[in-house]
């Protein structure tokens, strides 16, 4: 969406007020101004490793590494330094994951998969537990070659580990979680359905 | 025992797909720049489905290969990330010439499931993908947010506006969640209520994809963009934040 809504006014000269932003760069700036306390204790003792995932039209295509810097920066508040571990390559030039473009949807679903052979190499070459995913596109994709590929990472949003982090999510806000998190920092543990 | 010769430029140049694609960007694209050295093929998860790869598609089109342009299901399997421009020495727009191959699919015989998603957007103002209505996504908004009110209470305050004037933040909305999977909305409304954020959906161009930017139909894409662009400004949002 970033990239469609800035490519989309500039090749159309659609009027706008606005600047289009993403929200990892204000992720990032509240963290660091204090309004987000997060804080990494909760994987102190667990050591839950996590891997991210570029998303092109984010990174690549649109901020650049600047982004991917406040991506790592967040990331790396909300799990521990420790327990990140970066796919090769990175940042700006990490692989497309195959769901972008279309591809998700364009019924070409071998041709997706092998595709997306290499963005599973390199997120089982970090052995982490998690890859995150903070694109709808990527988030289905790497779900899909995680299953498919057999090695049964899990595939989170950002949202979730800010909120996991600042110890407000709710039993029923832990979709892509496994088990080994399922029980973790639990908000309102009684509102579980 | 000699095969036929492969005739090139059997077209007048400047009638090539290559040398229109060329006229419509910037620096023509640099698509006459290629040095061939493959930094883009090596690099690129595409290379080798449809027994093709970046630079096999730009030489074709340099070679004036029209037909086999057009037909290639390769366009659909790029999914025009950028790396290759990222990589190429000469900054070669390879993906605008693989979004304007597409453009050359009739609209109908491009793949159901992405036209099919791009006419959901055009059906109402939301232009979301799911054709869910303003009304709909108003309705989980308020539903979700009413019960999560309760049933945190540290969230009583919390709010999700639709049209909220003078916001500072007009966001958007992967249209995933609050048709599928509504849950998955508050960990976002959290953040955003704790970071203190003065911020508003609007109840037209709420949705956050665009399917027909990946369609390559112009029209389509244009409509969906001006929609969600002129609800930020009659709003008076000063940014336009994406969650993707």
């Amino acid at each position: 969406m970033t990239f469609s809504v800035l490519a989309g006014l500039k090749k159309f000269n659609i009027p706008h007020k606005f600047v289009v932003k993403n929200i990892y760069e204000y992720y990032a700036k509240w963290i660091r101004e204090g309004k987000l306390k997060v804080n990494s204790d909760w994987n102190k003792d667990l050591k839950v490793k996590f891997t991210v995932q570029d998303p092109c039209q984010i990174v690549r295509k649109t901020y650049g590494d600047p982004i991917a810097e406040d991506l790592r920066f967040v990331v790396k508040s909300v799990v521990g330094e420790e327990n990140f571990i970066d796919m090769q390559p990175n940042r700006s030039n990490n692989y497309c994951c195959g769901g972008g473009g279309g591809f998700l949807q364009s019924g070409y679903k071998e041709q997706r998969l092998a595709y997306g052979r290499l963005k599973d190499a390199q997120i089982q070459a970090t052995g982490a537990d998690y890859c995150i995913a903070g694109c709808h596109n990527c988030h289905a994709q790497i779900h899909e070659l995680s299953e498919h590929y057999g090695k049964g990472y899990g595939v989170v949003h950002l949202w979730t580990l800010i909120c996991l982090s600042l110890g407000i999510l709710g039993p029923n806000e832990r979709a892509y979680l496994h088990d080994d998190l399922k029980e973790v920092n639990v908000f309102h543990p009684e509102t579980e359905m | 025992m000699t095969d036929l010769p492969i005739r090139l430029g059997a077209k007048k140049e400047s009638s090539t797909f290559l040398e229109k694609v060329k006229q419509i960007l910037p620096e023509g694209g640099n698509l006459n720049s290629c040095l061939t050295c493959g930094a883009c093929s090596s690099g690129c998860p595409a290379t080798g489905l449809e027994n093709m790869d970046p630079r096999k598609f730009l030489r074709m089109a340099a070679l004036g290969m029209d037909e086999e342009i057009q037909k290639t299901k390769w366009v659909w399997m790029c999914t025009m990330c950028q790396r290759c421009i990222y990589v190429c020495p000469m900054q070669i727009n390879i993906p605008q010439l693989v979004y304007n191959a597409r453009a050359l699919w009739p609209r109908e015989q491009r793949p159901k499931g992405i036209l099919g998603s791009c006419d959901m957007a055009l059906r109402n103002e939301s232009r979301s993908a799911m054709g869910t209505s303003p009304e709909d996504f108003q309705f989980t908004v308020e539903d979700v947010l009413a019960e999560y009110q309760e049933a945190q209470p540290e969230f009583a305050g919390m709010e999700a506006p639709i049209d909220k004037e003078g916001a500072e933040f007009f966001l958007n909305q992967n249209s995933r969640e609050p048709v599928t999977e509504p849950d998955e909305m508050l960990p976002l409304w959290k953040i955003l209520h704790l970071a203190g954020a003065d911020w508003t959906y609007g109840s037209k161009g709420w949705g956050g994809e665009n399917y027909c930017l990946f369609l390559a139909d112009d029209d389509a894409w244009k409509q969906i963009t001006s929609t969600t662009a002129k609800q930020a400004d009659d709003l008076g949002c000063k940014t336009y934040l994406n969650t993707e």
